[in-house]
């Protein structure tokens, strides 16, 4: 299947997912959005590191990949315990609100 | 025939991934992330990527996705922001940024030629071997220590919101001292 999709196909559309979360970090303001859009960023870099692996014959990519899953199942368990913990704090998911470290 | 299979399923992936951004409702968000995770795991498949697009399934669309939803209920948060439109000067401001973005990524995408080291797990070297044991000899020989690591991160991550967890209850009980 690989032979009749070009690799810059798969290239193109992490291009495109990976601006889309971008753009979605910058123009949402709830906490929780913007964690999706990360994660959202995160999946299209895999599918580029999917994409080189079975390009170029290498098992590194899924490894990668592999290790990213992990780091962002982590990152997703810390994010959401601290969103919960500022919530408790104080009763906000904008992030506008959130901004008692700004000086 | 595979290509218009790629497109359609490309499709699907982008029209979820704006989804995410354009709901007012963060539950409806959480969903149309599943849709976008679920159509990415079907490319894995296509790129002859079984394992990972299992383990797709499993870890995106089974947990994290799960985890999102029940934060989202605990803290009743469907609704966090007042949005009137999405037409403001601030949103197309930051829309262009985004498309200069794609600009120059998908201009390095097709500028570029690509000429790697190419490895020895060909299609008909997989099809004979088997894609989980591929991912596992390579894993466990040399990418071992790669592999204890993510372990540790994650004894540390289950540390972290352990204690990130315990934190209220401790500020009550020693309110309740102070008291």
């Amino acid at each position: 299947m690989i032979d009749q999709v070009p690799v810059s196909f798969y290239l193109l559309l992490g291009a495109i997912l990976f601006s889309i979360g971008a753009g979605g970090v910058l123009i949402r303001r709830n906490t929780i959005i913007i964690l999706m859009c990360v994660e959202m960023m995160m999946n299209s870099v895999n599918l580029t590191f999917v994409a080189f692996s079975r390009y170029l014959d290498s098992a590194t990519g899924q490894i990668f990949v592999f290790m990213i899953m992990a780091v962002a199942a982590v990152e997703v368990a810390i994010g959401l315990a601290l969103l919960v913990e500022l919530n408790r704090h104080k009763r906000a998911v904008n992030i506008d609100e959130i901004n008692s470290l700004k000086g | 025939m595979g290509q218009l299979f790629f497109l359609i399923v490309a499709a699907i992936a982008v029209v979820a991934a704006l989804g995410v951004i354009f709901n007012r409702n963060v539950v409806h968000s959480a969903l149309a992330l599943l849709v976008n995770f679920c159509s990415l795991a079907v490319l894995y498949f296509m790129l002859n990527a079984q394992f990972l697009a299992v383990a797709q399934i499993l870890v995106y669309a089974g947990a994290i996705v799960v985890l999102f939803l029940f934060v989202v209920m605990l803290l009743g948060a469907e609704l966090g922001e007042k949005i009137s439109s999405w037409l403001t000067v601030q949103n197309a401001f930051l829309a262009a940024l985004g498309i200069i973005l794609l600009t120059v990524v998908g201009t390095a995408v097709f500028e570029n030629y690509i000429n790697g080291a190419r490895g020895d797990f060909t299609t008909e070297a997989v099809r004979e071997y088997g894609q989980v044991q591929m991912i596992g000899s390579v894993l466990f020989t040399d990418y071992v220590l790669a592999f204890q690591l993510v372990a540790v991160l994650l004894s540390v991550g289950i540390i972290g919101v352990v204690w990130l967890a315990q934190l209220h209850l401790k500020r009550q009980s020693q309110g309740e001292l102070n008291d």
